[in-house]
């Protein structure tokens, strides 16, 4: 398989404190990658990274090449904008927008940029809806706040909207952290189905997670990657200590 | 039983805490019900429907009404708000969402300075800046007053409200490729709408019974006018004018523009309240 986002000694800062240390990683094309490593190691920031968002945090910034199908995301002259438009990025909290009806949240990254009549309105709303797993419990009440909901059909409704934009990879930040069991699954079986056109990277803080769905993990430990390669081998043959300690539980 | 007497102390000094606070609280209520009660019953006589639909008759000719000076003050504090909406909104939106540094903590500050500054000094500037220009009153320079005091109570409500829309919800945007006025414009501003127009008119309100600042700027008219370059009635100028002329009816009259007034204060807060409160309720399904 191809990669499609190649990261090279990426670099990335808050202020004078630096968060991530000299990063290489490639991730492929169709597949999950898990994200695992002890609280505050920069997990967040490395997604964040790569779909330029963490610039967006004051006195943030980073330096190294993030490659999405051969272009560097931070080459002169790339608009982050558009980028992210490539990049959709779900979050730890459902984050649904609170003005807009469940249906317009779910197609909100197309009309904020263009306008859409009602007709499209209604039939991209059901089309990622559908995607996100989420359209038979919501079909009928489609024009209720999008904040009505519980919080895992208000991640899944994040997840439909980050679909609609047609991003070609998802980053989801521990996007079923705040969700209960059955939600939980939920997610993770939409991912599974999603990979199928979607390249993700999921941030997670559930090792049984991480097991579950990804093809490869990255272990992260004070802001650097200690160890990447498949789900397989990091679960059963870790080759790093720090790998096997955190993952057998004996920190973090 | 050294402890049981520190506990009663506290509780007795507890209950006498509680119970002066609550007195002050009573005490400034009822003041505000007095003041209340005392317009009305002062000037209810006087409001009928001629107050509202004529003019003012001289010294002596009975009858009349305050028609103009109702209609001025609703133009003069419209003109106001027209000036002072904008500025003060954009200036709110640069402070939460670009502002940083020096530059903001000086508009910040000259914002808070403004907001401090006597209603009355606000009517000198507008009297040097227009009228000493137009040579002559005008209820454009009465707005220009107004405005100014308008502007810092705008800037300082609408940038707490705009701090009160989550971060998570501008990422969220971001992150769907949303530019950054865009997300302003579309999630920042529609999330505080309800904060926004309330804090506005509150802001209308709070400036609406103002009369120094006018008395030398858009001044007072006895006749029907809609040209914003000439002298324009409005009803504190001319609560001021009739409230310290000797005759008997005038004073009367001041009694009813001042029940009229605090009337239309009172609408104003009780609408920006409803608004709210709508607001919120619409908003949690
Ligand atoms: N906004 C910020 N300003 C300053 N420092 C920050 C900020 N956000 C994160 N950091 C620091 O950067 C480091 C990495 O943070 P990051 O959020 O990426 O960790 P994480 O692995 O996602 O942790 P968690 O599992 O708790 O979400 C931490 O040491 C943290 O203190
Ligand atoms: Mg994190």
């Amino acid at each position: 398989m191809a990669d499609k986002i190649a990261v090279e000694g990426l670099n990335a800062w808050f202020g004078k404190t630096q968060a991530l240390h000299e990063i290489n990683m490639a991730v492929p094309e169709n597949s999950i990658t898990a994200i695992i490593g002890p609280s505050g190691c920069g997990k967040s920031t490395f997604i964040r990274c790569i779909n330029r968002m963490h610039e967006e945090i004051r006195g943030a910034y980073s330096s190294g090449r993030v490659i999405l199908d051969g272009e560097d995301v931070y080459g002169s002259g790339v608009d982050p904008v558009l980028i992210r438009r490539r990049l959709g990025m779900v979050f730890q909290k459902p984050n649904p927008f609170p003005t807009m009806s469940i249906k317009e949240n779910a197609v909100a990254g197309i009309i904020l940029n263009k306008r859409l009549n009602r007709h499209e309105i209604e039939e991209t709303a059901e089309k990622y809806l559908r995607r996100a797993a989420l359209w038979d419990e919501v079909k009928d009440q489609l024009n209720k706040p999008g904040i009505s909901l519980s919080g895992g059909q208000q991640q899944r409704l994040c997840i439909a909207r980050a679909l609609a934009v047609e991003p070609e990879v998802l980053l989801a930040d521990e996007p079923a952290s705040a969700l209960d069991p059955i939600s939980t699954a939920k997610i993770e079986d939409l991912f599974t189905d999603l990979k199928e056109r979607y390249t993700i990277v999921v941030v997670t803080h559930n090792m049984q997670q991480a097991a579950r769905i990804s093809d490869r993990t990255a272990f992260f430990l004070s802001g650097r990657l200690i160890e990447y390669g498949t789900t397989d081998k990091i679960f059963t043959n870790p080759s790093d200590k720090r790998t096997e300690d955190y993952i057998t539980g004996r920190f973090g | 039983m050294k402890t049981d007497f520190r506990y009663m102390r506290r509780k007795v000094f507890g209950t006498t805490m509680l119970g002066l606070s609550l007195l002050a609280a009573l005490a400034a209520v009822s003041m505000l019900f007095w003041i209340l009660g005392y317009t009305f019953i002062k000037g209810v006589s006087a409001v009928n429907f001629d107050f509202f639909t004529k003019l003012p008759t001289p010294v002596g000719v009975p009858g009349g009404g305050l028609a103009n000076s109702i209609v001025g003050s609703i133009i003069v504090v419209g003109m106001a708000a027209l000036m002072a909406i904008p500025v003060g909104m954009a200036t709110a939106i640069y402070l939460s969402e670009y502002g940083r540094g020096f530059f903001a903590s000086t508009v910040r500050f000259v914002s808070d300075v403004l907001a401090g500054v006597p209603a009355i000094v606000a009517g000198i500037v507008a009297y040097a800046l227009v009228v000493t220009r137009m040579h002559r009153f005008s209820a454009f320079s009465g707005s220009v007053s107004l405005a100014l005091l308008m502007l810092p109570i705008i800037i300082r409500s609408s940038e707490e409200i705009f701090r009160t829309v989550p971060d998570t919800l501008r990422e969220a945007s971001f992150a769907l490729g949303v530019p950054k006025w865009k997300t302003i414009l579309s999630i920042v501003l529609k999330t505080a709408s309800g904060g926004l127009v309330t804090g506005t008119i509150l802001a209308i309100a709070r400036v609406g019974g103002e009369a120094a600042p006018l008395l030398f700027t858009s001044f007072s008219n006895s006749f029907w006018n809609f040209n914003p370059g000439q002298p324009m009635a409005t009803l504190p100028v001319d609560l001021f004018n009739y409230s310290i002329s000797p005759y008997q009816d005038w004073q009367q009259k001041a009694w009813a523009a001042a029940l009229v007034l605090v009337g239309m204060v009172l609408i104003l807060n009780i609408s920006a309240r409803l608004y709210l409160a709508r607001k919120g309720f619409k908003r949690n399904g």
